[in-house]
């Protein structure tokens, strides 16, 4: 029986709530268990929330609390990653970092962030000398005194990778109900009824991987929250592609106990970021770019890569961060409720999302009181890669031509995207899945044909008035008959 | 089917803007056999093709034209001079040969040619590149996607927004808006005055827009659409415009990103290549005419051009043109001068297709431009003028000069 179906007849195993990263993992963890799970999102797609601007970085969680829950969470997320995401057909960029003191103090630090490294199981780290780092990073600014080598931090593609977990959870029968915002639900002892503005949605269990809205959705269901969000935003500024000659490892500092602090890294797409910031905010939607805090970030840029100086800038953005009045993570099952909440995956969960979605099916196991029946053969998609450097489908017969001049993007790409059961439902969407107006541009040159070739597939049109009925159609309008 | 691509032409024109295509139609006109004029759109004419305005075609048809008309008449002459144009045809890569990668449909190929033409255009500096603070909600579009999305696929992408800008584009804009009968709820400079000349800044106040100077947009405001912008004024106060959309107008860059990735020298100033009074790159063999050599002139100006570069591609296609050694590079001292091209000058006294020193200024400025080599120094012209307008040099008015280098300058001096 499909997820679909138990869905119509509410014998639907699981209800993840929230579709970032997160909750994309949970349920092709649970699908892959054999769970019949469905993943509920507010947003017409996913990577609405803290998912949808972060660094990238795949982290070997060398600077996280030894023994604390995130670091064996980001340890596991990281083994499996590295094991699965050739056969997913998503890029790994194989960068390392390297951590750099810019002071006495911060090189007096070094060696006790190594021996944390190495009680976190990061054991080939290794130390080096402000020539040693100017030897593998010429540009690095000549103040650097200096720093050790992670090799194993990365940089994957934030899009493609929640993309291909939820791809493969629908591909093992999990159900995604995009426009589909929790506002309430009631356990009966046996079975949660969850409100929903699709309608109503029965489940024997519920997962919140609500990010942001994490503790509110909590009092939704439960009355009271063990947690409280308190949103950290991180604004960055995207260099054009010539400045990605500029490093090859990710150039981290020395961090704080607050943030990870200013990053200079490679992006998937062949571009250099520079950020991000760490500023606390009440508000958990809203992620605004501010010019003097664009302009420090471009400044703090230079201080690291002079030659950064007069690089076009591609691109800014902000991502909020769900952090809460606790560093570590906020996963907890709720006996006699069966609840999990998975809160406060402040700012490692792109690393840690497959190692928390094991640690989740653990937890679901315990309140169901045993293990479903795994597929026999689950299905593995490959994602077209959409990562600089590889093949891409400009490069490959019948591509129906480039649309997008500065990121290569071709007509059957984007079409591509806009079919299947995952397909963009918005501009923003369609952005995130094959890279469309993401470039120097910026639309100057593609958004007239872009309009044209998603004419009718948005329920908010690139251009002119909303499109009545976009939303029709969908396999989530079945999802009232629960 | 996209027609067979050949893989080898005489001369290769990269672009099939006024630049471009007016090179083509010069290159048949003085007997090369085999031109071929490759664009990565559907349709060849460039920008002209989503202008839906005057005025374009005066000086070079004698008759006032619309973009879109303007362009089909230059694919028009050049297809009746025999020109192969191959539309949606991507240049990805330049090497040394020279050797052009392209994608197509059908996938990469590469055509040998004997010289090349880069002919690629320019583009507007984004919100991005200007770091306006906010959030991202649609709306926000440059002058060249509204004009795409208006002309070309009849669509009305807001009904009352603001426009960032007094370039010549910006004017554009403004008609683009006046086309589909909408106005803008006021024009926004972050300078003291506007940028193009008068009378461009009395049609704002002819239409009842308001033009708010030394003004600038600090926030845009909007989760999924633009609902309002905060500016900051001259006066420091912020305030908030209820607004539907943005015109990102103007701050116009060569669209030189094949340079990057190209043993091509990359002029800074510009964003260009860096050329000699022929047209001439760093590699002999590549020519560049039109917008990409110089942010930014008329359609007219690049036609022109265009033309006139390709005179020195047959040239040179005959062997005629000077080597491009001993070459004397031209810098500019001081931060008022924003570019200067030619940038190489071969000394050679004959007529050149680039035959004037096109300059602009990066702020307001006046007084003598002087140009000095070694100890001897030239008063070359006075000058009194602003950001983003032509200024020109004609190049026998340069004193008799030897290889290496030689500065300009711009002296301050009493109106
Ligand atoms: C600036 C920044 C930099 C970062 N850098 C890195 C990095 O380099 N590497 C790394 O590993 N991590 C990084 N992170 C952290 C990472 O991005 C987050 O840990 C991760 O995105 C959290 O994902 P989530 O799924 O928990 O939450 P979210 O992405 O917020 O997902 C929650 C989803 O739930 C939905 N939702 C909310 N309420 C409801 C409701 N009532 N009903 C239905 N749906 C609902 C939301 O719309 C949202 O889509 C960074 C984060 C930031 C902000
Ligand atoms: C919005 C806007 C309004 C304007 N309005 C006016 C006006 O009213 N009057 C006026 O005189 N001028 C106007 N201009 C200036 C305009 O740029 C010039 O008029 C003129 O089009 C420049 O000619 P060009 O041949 O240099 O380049 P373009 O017309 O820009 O042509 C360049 C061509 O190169 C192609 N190309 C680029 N890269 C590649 C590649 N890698 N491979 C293949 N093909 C490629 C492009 O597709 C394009 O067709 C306007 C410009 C803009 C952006």
């Amino acid at each position: 029986m499909s997820a679909d179906q138990a869905v119509a007849n509410g014998t639907l195993d699981v209800a993840v709530i929230g579709g970032g990263v997160v909750g994309c993992a949970i349920v092709r963890r649970l699908a892959l268990a054999g769970w019949r799970a469905c993943l509920l999102e507010k947003a017409p797609d996913i990577l609405d929330g803290a998912s949808k601007g972060n660094s990238a970085i795949l982290h070997t969680g060398f600077d996280a609390p030894p023994g604390s829950l995130e670091a064996r969470c980001i340890a596991e997320g990281y083994a499996e990653f590295r094991a699965i995401h050739a056969r997913l057909g998503l890029p790994l960029i194989e960068t390392g970092a390297l951590v750099l003191a810019w002071d006495d103090a911060q090189e007096a630090r070094l060696d006790d962030l190594m021996a944390k490294a190495r009680r976190n199981g990061v054991d080939d780290v290794e130390p080096l000398s402000a020539r040693a780092l100017r030897a593998l990073e010429p540009e690095l600014a000549p103040s650097v005194k200096a720093g050790f080598r992670v090799p194993g931090e990365h940089v994957i593609d934030p899009w493609s990778t929640p993309y291909a977990y939820l791809l493969q959870a629908v591909e093992n029968g999990a159900l995604f109900l995009p426009r589909c915002a929790v506002t309430g639900g009631a356990f009966d002892g046996a079975r949660w009824t969850l409100r929903t503005s699709r309608g109503q949605i029965r489940a024997r269990l519920v997962v919140n991987a609500a990010g942001l809205h994490g503790d509110r959705v909590e009092r939704l269901l439960t009355g009271e929250s063990g947690f409280t969000i308190r949103p950290r935003k991180g604004q960055f500024v995207v260099f054009d592609k010539p400045a990605a000659g500029l490093c090859r490892h990710i150039l981290l500092p020395v961090p704080s106990e607050t943030t990870k602090g200013i990053v200079v890294c490679r992006t998937a797409y062949g571009n250099l970021l520079v950020g991000p910031t760490a500023e606390e905010q009440d508000d958990r939607e809203r992620a605004a770019v501010d010019r003097a805090t664009l302009e420090r970030l471009r400044a703090a840029g230079e201080a690291i890569l002079p030659a950064l100086a007069g690089q076009e800038v591609n691109a800014v953005y902000a991502g909020l961060r769900p952090a809460t009045e606790r560093k570590d993570y906020r996963i907890a099952a709720r006996d006699g409720l069966n609840y999990v909440a998975v809160g406060g995956i402040r700012s490692t969960g792109l690393s840690a999302a497959l190692g928390i979605a094991r640690h989740v099916l653990g937890l679901c196991e315990g309140l169901a009181g045993g293990a479903a029946t795994p597929p026999e053969r689950p299905v593995w998609p490959a994602l077209r890669n959409i990562a600089e450097g590889r093949p891409r489908d400009w490069q490959a017969p019948g591509n129906g031509g480039i649309v997008c001049h500065c990121e290569l993007v071709t007509r059957r790409e984007i079409e591509e995207a806009l079919r299947g059961p995952l397909r963009a439902q918005s501009l923003a969407g369609l952005k995130r899945r094959t890279r469309v107006t993401m470039g120097r541009c910026q639309g100057f040159y593609c958004t007239a044909e872009l309009a044209a070739i998603t004419a009718g597939r948005f329920a908010r049109p690139i251009a002119g008035a909303p499109a009545r009925d976009a939303a029709a159609g969908e396999p989530a309008e079945r999802a009232h008959a629960g | 089917m996209p027609a067979d691509l050949p893989a080898t032409a005489d001369v290769a024109i990269i672009g099939a803007g006024p630049a471009g295509l007016a090179a083509a139609v010069r290159l048949r006109e003085r007997g090369i056999g085999h031109v071929v004029v490759l664009d990565r759109e559907a349709e060849p004419g460039g920008i002209p093709r989503h202008c839906g305005h005057y005025p374009y075609g005066v000086r070079e048809y004698g008759r006032l034209m619309k973009g879109p008309a303007y362009a089909r008449r230059n694919v028009e002459a050049a297809r009746r001079a025999g020109v192969a144009i191959f539309p949606r045809t991507t240049v990805v890569r330049l090497d040394a040969g020279p050797l052009l990668t392209v994608s197509r449909d059908d996938g990469v190929s590469q055509i040998a040619a004997g010289r090349v033409l880069l002919s690629t255009g320019v583009r507007e500096a984004t919100r991005a590149q200007r770091l306006i603070g906010g959030t991202k909600p649609g709306g926000v579009l440059s002058t060249g996607a509204l004009q795409g999305l208006v002309y070309l696929e009849g669509l009305r992408p807001f009904e009352r927004p603001v426009v960032l800008g007094t370039e010549l584009v910006a004017f554009s804009a403004l008609m683009t808006c006046g086309h589909l009968g909408i106005r803008p709820v006021a024009m926004i400079e972050p300078g003291a005055a506007t940028t193009a000349r008068w009378p461009a800044g009395l049609y704002p106040r002819l239409r009842g827009i308001p033009l708010l100077l030394g003004t600038r947009i600090e926030e845009i405001v909007g989760r999924e659409r633009v609902e309002a912008v905060v500016v900051r004024g001259p006066d420091g106060a912020r305030r908030t415009i209820g607004t539907d959309g943005v015109i990102v107008s103007g701050g116009f860059r060569p669209e030189a990103t094949l340079l990057d990735a190209s043993h091509l020298v990359r002029d800074p100033r510009t964003g260009g290549p860096e050329v000699d009074q022929f047209g001439r790159c760093s590699d002999p063999a590549f020519f560049a005419a039109g917008n990409m050599l110089h942010p930014v002139e008329t359609a007219g100006w690049c036609w022109r051009e265009g033309r006139a570069v390709a005179d020195a591609i047959a040239d040179s296609l005959a062997g005629l043109l000077p080597a491009r050694d001993a070459v004397v590079r031209l810098e500019t001292s001081g931060d008022m001068l924003k570019y200067v091209l030619p940038q190489v000058l071969v000394p050679d006294r004959r007529a050149a297709p680039l035959g004037r020193l096109q300059l602009r200024l990066s702020r307001p400025a006046h007084g003598t431009l002087t140009l000095r080599q070694g100890t001897d120094a030239r008063a070359l012209a006075r000058i009194d003028s602003r950001p983003e307008r032509r200024i020109t040099v004609p190049l026998d008015r340069l004193p008799p000069l030897v290889s290496g280098q030689a500065q300009l300058a711009l002296q301050d001096g009493p109106r």
